[in-house]
């Protein structure tokens, strides 16, 4: 299978994959912060290394990355983005600080901590709603955050995929807070070998891909 | 002036008074090569140590190997002199770390020292370089005086 060459049934089950999995985290995430969460549809982003960063809004926007590596019967990475705005504001939420601290942009090892611990339950979710339907066992690494450059983070799934073709393919969830305060990126990378055992689990021919 | 955009396992040339950049680096690697005499400069922004231990290795730009031996024809057909050219690297960092086995994570380190052996295989003495650490870089050549701006988010902006 390559990814230069998938067809659209196999895209709409990439989809499908996000929706369920990331459906699962946006519940996890709306009940820990208790607001509304709206998410996007997914997209499968397929894309030549060059424009690796500039999906963010740019290379050097600054952004919180939490990341997983994806271990069992299928192998990748998760990885949860958050603009700095956003991650400030998620904290504040969860430890129900005014707005006053609104101009403090710093985030503190409390504050790291906490992400980091969201991240996990993101991810958790996406993985085990993805574990159930497809009945293949996944395990999830601990989280490891930094807050750097938006490229500098996609560098890191970005070169997993390097070692195999000249494209990255990333299923892509947004999720937006009600008061559009907390703005997220929920990224399933997995290798492409992992693909054939998942569509081989859903009963997806994939032919000649 | 132009300043001109180098993307992930992309390179590009230029003459003075233009400016090369490349944004975001992790653990990619930029290799920044300079003829002071012509002004001319050259910026590859890699992703891997070496085309030989891939098969899928059709676009040069993406490893260190292959993206030197390009870098420096492309600057001697704009009219530099081999003699002149001298190197400065940066990036090469870990974003993140775990425990594991997998050396994926430590590829920054395997980058910079991939882009060491082939500048020394070329003859190109690397002046000086900004490599390591576990944050991001931007950098962006200067034509004009082959000055390598160097900015990160949190430490610090500097010029090498």
């Amino acid at each position: 299978m390559n990814i230069d060459n998938l067809n659209s049934i196999l895209i709409d089950v990439f989809k499908e994959i996000g929706n369920i999995g990331s459906g699962n985290a946006a519940t996890a995430l709306a009940s820990i912060i208790d607001k509304k969460i709206d998410m996007a549809v997914p997209q499968v982003n397929i894309l030549e290394f060059k424009h690796v960063t500039d999906i963010l809004g740019g290379g050097e926007i600054p952004v919180v990355g939490i990341y997983f590596e994806l271990d069992g019967d299928i192998e990748g990475n998760i990885l949860f983005i958050l603009n700095i705005d956003s991650a400030v504001n998620l904290v504040n939420i969860l430890f129900n600080r005014q707005k006053e601290n609104k101009e403090n942009k710093e985030l503190e090892d409390m504050d790291m901590s906490a992400l980091s611990e969201i991240g996990n339950i993101l991810a958790a979710s996406y993985v085990n709603s993805l574990s159930s339907l497809t009945g293949l066992t996944l395990k999830i690494s601990v989280p490891s955050i930094s807050i750097d450059m938006a490229g500098a983070i996609l560098s890191v799934p970005a070169i997993e995929f390097g070692q195999l073709g000249d494209k990255v393919l990333f299923i892509e969830t947004q999720f937006e807070e009600d008061d559009k305060l907390v703005i997220g990126d929920l990224f399933l990378i997995p290798k492409m070998d992992s693909f054939k055992k998942i569509l081989e689990k859903l009963g997806v021919s994939y032919g000649n891909n | 002036m132009e300043i001109i955009k180098v993307g992930m396992a992309d390179l590009a040339v230029a003459k003075s008074p233009h400016k090369l950049i490349t944004l975001g680096l992790g653990s990619c690697i930029g290799i920044v090569l300079y003829d002071s005499v012509y002004k001319i400069g050259g910026l590859a922004h890699i992703m891997l140590p070496s085309s030989k231990e891939i098969r899928n290795n059709s676009n040069k730009a993406k490893f260190a190997d292959t993206a030197i031996d390009i870098l420096i024809d492309k600057m001697l057909s704009l009219g530099a002199k081999k003699n002149n050219i001298r190197a400065k690297i940066a990036g090469g960092s870990q974003m993140f770390s775990f425990n594991s086995k997998s050396d994926v994570l430590k590829i920054g380190e395997r980058n910079a020292n991939a882009s060491r052996k082939k500048l020394s295989e070329c003859r190109i003495p690397i002046i000086c370089e900004d490599c390591g650490g576990n944050y991001g870089r931007t950098i962006e050549l200067n034509t004009k005086d082959g000055s390598l701006l160097v900015r990160t988010i949190g430490y610090g902006t500097k010029i090498i």
